[in-house]
């Protein structure tokens, strides 16, 4: 059965993101004054052919490290669901 | 100068790269070589120039999906052996994913895409690659780039002035360092870095299109003429 890895990826809290300040100035000039800081990430769905859940993670993680995220200015997180 | 061959990378959505053949051929004695993103071959040239561009539509990250690419495998073992290889601008970006430089390069600290005349500094001239240059010289070459604010953790910057591998930093026209002529919001103002062994440098602004008077500078030309010595032993 394979598995849909859910992977976010964000910039770390100590990288200016310009995208989610535009976007929170944008909600502020809509009247929304209760809305604070907005950050911008991104959602990747991968699919991944592995009958053991370890083996799933363990290559979701890799491919997270190796390609999917920076790790000198972003994080990542991951989420594993089967595929019934 | 001795005939050398030096290669420039064409990856899928590089546009910078016939503007740096053109450079590159405007020397005598120096023949361009494109090498396709594609191929593992290096056909023989004695350096490398990654050129600027979108390479793979700039997807995920800029440079983060050139990196992983056939050709790239062979110039990061190029680059490991020693040989010369410069990064512009999106190939400053495939430097620092391919993890060859340290450090990233994320959006502007303005959130535009810049297309603009700078000046910058040469603080580092006893590189292979400005040579020629002299100590603290200002420099007109202009930048294009959305992502160029130049970040690293504050270690790998400490190490990075320790070794002095800061090469180029933006200035103002005296060649001071201030916040004003810091474009796009990089750390320290950092325009350009090499490596500790001194043979990788990646640098924002485009030393190509500074390389002849009819540009509007010729900045750039002592860059490309400093490798060109070099790898022909000049």
């Amino acid at each position: 059965m394979p598995y849909t890895a859910k992977i976010k990826v964000t910039l770390r809290q100590s990288i200016l993101d310009v995208q989610g300040k535009a976007v929170e100035h944008a909600l502020k000039n809509l009247g929304y004054q209760t809305v604070g800081s907005a950050r911008i990430g991104k959602y990747i769905e991968v699919t991944i052919n592995e009958e053991d859940p370890l083996q799933a993670e363990r290559i979701g993680n890799e491919i997270c490290q190796k390609l999917l995220s920076n790790p000198v200015m972003e994080n990542y997180s991951l989420e594993l669901e089967k595929v019934n | 100068m001795a005939d050398v061959t030096v290669g420039v990378v064409v990856f899928p959505g590089s546009n910078c790269d016939h503007d740096t053949e053109h450079a590159v051929a405007s020397f005598s004695g120096v023949r361009p070589v494109m090498l396709w993103h594609n191929d593992h071959d290096l056909q023989g040239v004695k350096a490398i120039i990654l050129p600027g561009g979108f390479s793979y539509g700039d997807y995920l990250r800029a440079g983060s999906i050139a990196r992983f690419s056939p050709i790239m495998q062979e110039v990061i073992e190029f680059a490991r052996k020693g040989f010369p290889v410069l990064g512009i601008c999106n190939g400053f970006q495939v430097l620092l994913e391919s993890k060859l430089l340290d450090g990233a390069l994320s959006r502007n600290r303005d959130k535009k895409f810049l297309c603009t005349q700078t000046t910058i500094k040469a603080e580092n001239c006893s590189t292979i690659f400005t040579s020629l240059y002299s100590k603290s010289q200002v420099l007109r070459i202009p930048i294009a780039h959305g992502e160029g604010n130049y970040f690293a953790p504050p270690e790998v910057i400490e190490s990075l002035e320790e070794h002095d591998q800061i090469v180029f930093r933006y200035t103002d026209v005296e060649g001071r360092v201030t916040e004003a002529s810091n474009p796009n919001g990089s750390v320290k103002n950092i325009a350009g870095i090499i490596n500790r062994q001194g043979n990788v440098l990646g640098l924002m602004p485009h030393p190509e299109r500074a390389s002849e008077q009819l540009l509007g500078s010729d900045d750039g030309r002592p860059l490309l003429e400093s490798l060109f010595r070099h790898i022909a032993g000049v």
